[in-house]
């Protein structure tokens, strides 16, 4: 099928299965599985500028699959989520002037730099995640084998429940005392600076503006390791707030002249029910082990975006 | 018991047959239709084309939901 705004050739086939899988992803990580879609694109010879607002585009629709379902389920922090809209849109539009100077200089430029950004990225999020995953259930199994020992019952977590290695550090910056302090109560956070919440979400945004789809893969992270906001609260406020960020990322990328969005509604056609799929499912896991399961995704688009710029060769 | 999960496994599976076959009709007809109206939108309007955009995602976002709810309501209710 011939995509005439990035001039481009993609089997719509592929892009339906690639919206599939990407699907899942992201209603079961709360990510927009940019980490996925963003190298396929660009593996099908899509230019990176349409790659990076296309993407954004196609997370609009398949998040409010996935937000609708975990807010039924309870996973939505709607004061949080409004917040960090703020500090989002913010940043997005910082990343999409970053595009927009780097098309100036070509698209060779655009394609290396946001790709190696991409590659980068990709890998140390993979790498910290892993990291702090395993630390988490490490911890859970020393506990558990202590009581063992003791003969003193370990509570466990139940399904909902979550912790984390870093706590402390979430504890650190929760209690920094720059007004005005916020309390989230379905996050379970007491107290925590606006500008905390702020800055999370500005850096999200950039990510977002500048490498495209929602940043789940770093605000996602930042919501629970900095935040302190237990996972699958992290996960669905993420998916909210993605579809009001995103969509004003679609409408300033789109004005650039960054989205095809023939792509977007072709690949999300299979996100559609991908998203519920993987939505539902984080009912039956906790947080470390959704955590670890995150872990090789990236690693994934990492490989496809280095195929790519290396080979100079697209899949068709 | 053992019942449930198989039953579970094919209302998903026929769900997800019905669901495709509407969708490749709907990309074929309705998506590859819009082509070259959406091409002339982005030449000449860049901002009407970044609002049909958004509206073309969001309203087909809430479509796609609405089918695949009713899809799943169908195939339990035939199932019972």
């Amino acid at each position: 099928m011939d995509f005439l705004v990035s001039q481009t050739h993609i089997s719509p086939f592929y892009l339906m299965i690639i919206g599939f899988i990407i699907g899942i992803f992201g209603g079961f990580f709360g990510v927009g599985g940019s980490f996925l879609a963003g190298p396929a694109l660009f593996a099908m010879g899509v230019p990176m500028n349409f790659v990076v607002g296309t993407d954004l585009a196609h997370i609009v629709g398949k998040s409010i699959v996935a937000a609708k379902k975990h807010r039924a389920l309870g996973n939505v922090d709607l004061k949080l989520g409004f917040i960090m809209v703020i500090g989002t849109i913010a940043g997005v539009e910082v990343g999409a002037q970053g595009i927009e100077w780097l098309k100036h200089l070509g698209r060779a430029n655009v394609d290396q730099v946001v790709g190696i950004a991409f590659v980068v990225v990709l890998i140390s999020i993979s790498a910290f995640v892993a990291w702090e995953s395993w630390q988490t259930i490490k911890m859970q199994r020393d506990r558990e084998r202590e009581a063992e020992m003791s003969g003193i019952g370990v509570r466990t977590l139940g399904a909902k429940e979550d912790e984390s290695a870093f706590e402390h550090i979430s504890r650190k910056i929760h209690g920094i005392k720059l007004p005005p302090m916020i309390r989230l109560r379905v996050s379970g956070i007491e107290r925590v600076s606006l500008w905390a919440i702020l800055l999370v979400a500005f850096v999200g945004g950039v990510f977002s503006g500048f490498l495209g789809g929602g940043a789940g893969y770093i605000r996602m992270p930042s919501m629970v390791y900095l935040l302190g906001v237990p996972t699958h609260v992290a996960v669905g406020t993420d998916l909210f707030e993605i579809v009001i960020s995103a969509s004003y990322g679609t409408l300033t990328h789109a004005i650039k002249g960054n989205v095809d969005i023939m792509i977007a509604l072709v690949m999300h056609t299979g996100a559609a029910i991908g998203a519920q799929i993987g939505a539902a499912s984080t009912e039956y896991f906790r947080g470390p082990k959704i955590r670890l399961a995150f872990v090789p995704l990236p690693l994934i688009g990492a490989a496809i975006v280095i195929y790519s710029l290396l080979s100079g060769k697209h899949l068709k | 018991m053992e019942e449930k999960p198989t039953h579970a496994a094919r209302s998903f599976l026929i769900e997800l047959m019905l669901y495709a076959g509407l969708v490749v009709v709907y990309v074929f007809v309705v998506i590859a239709f819009l082509g070259n109206w959406l091409d002339a939108l982005y030449e000449h309007h860049k901002i009407r084309y970044a609002f049909a955009a958004l509206l073309l995602i969001v309203g087909q976002g809430v479509v796609l939901e609405t089918v695949t709810t009713i899809l799943l309501r169908l195939i339990r209710r035939r199932r019972d």
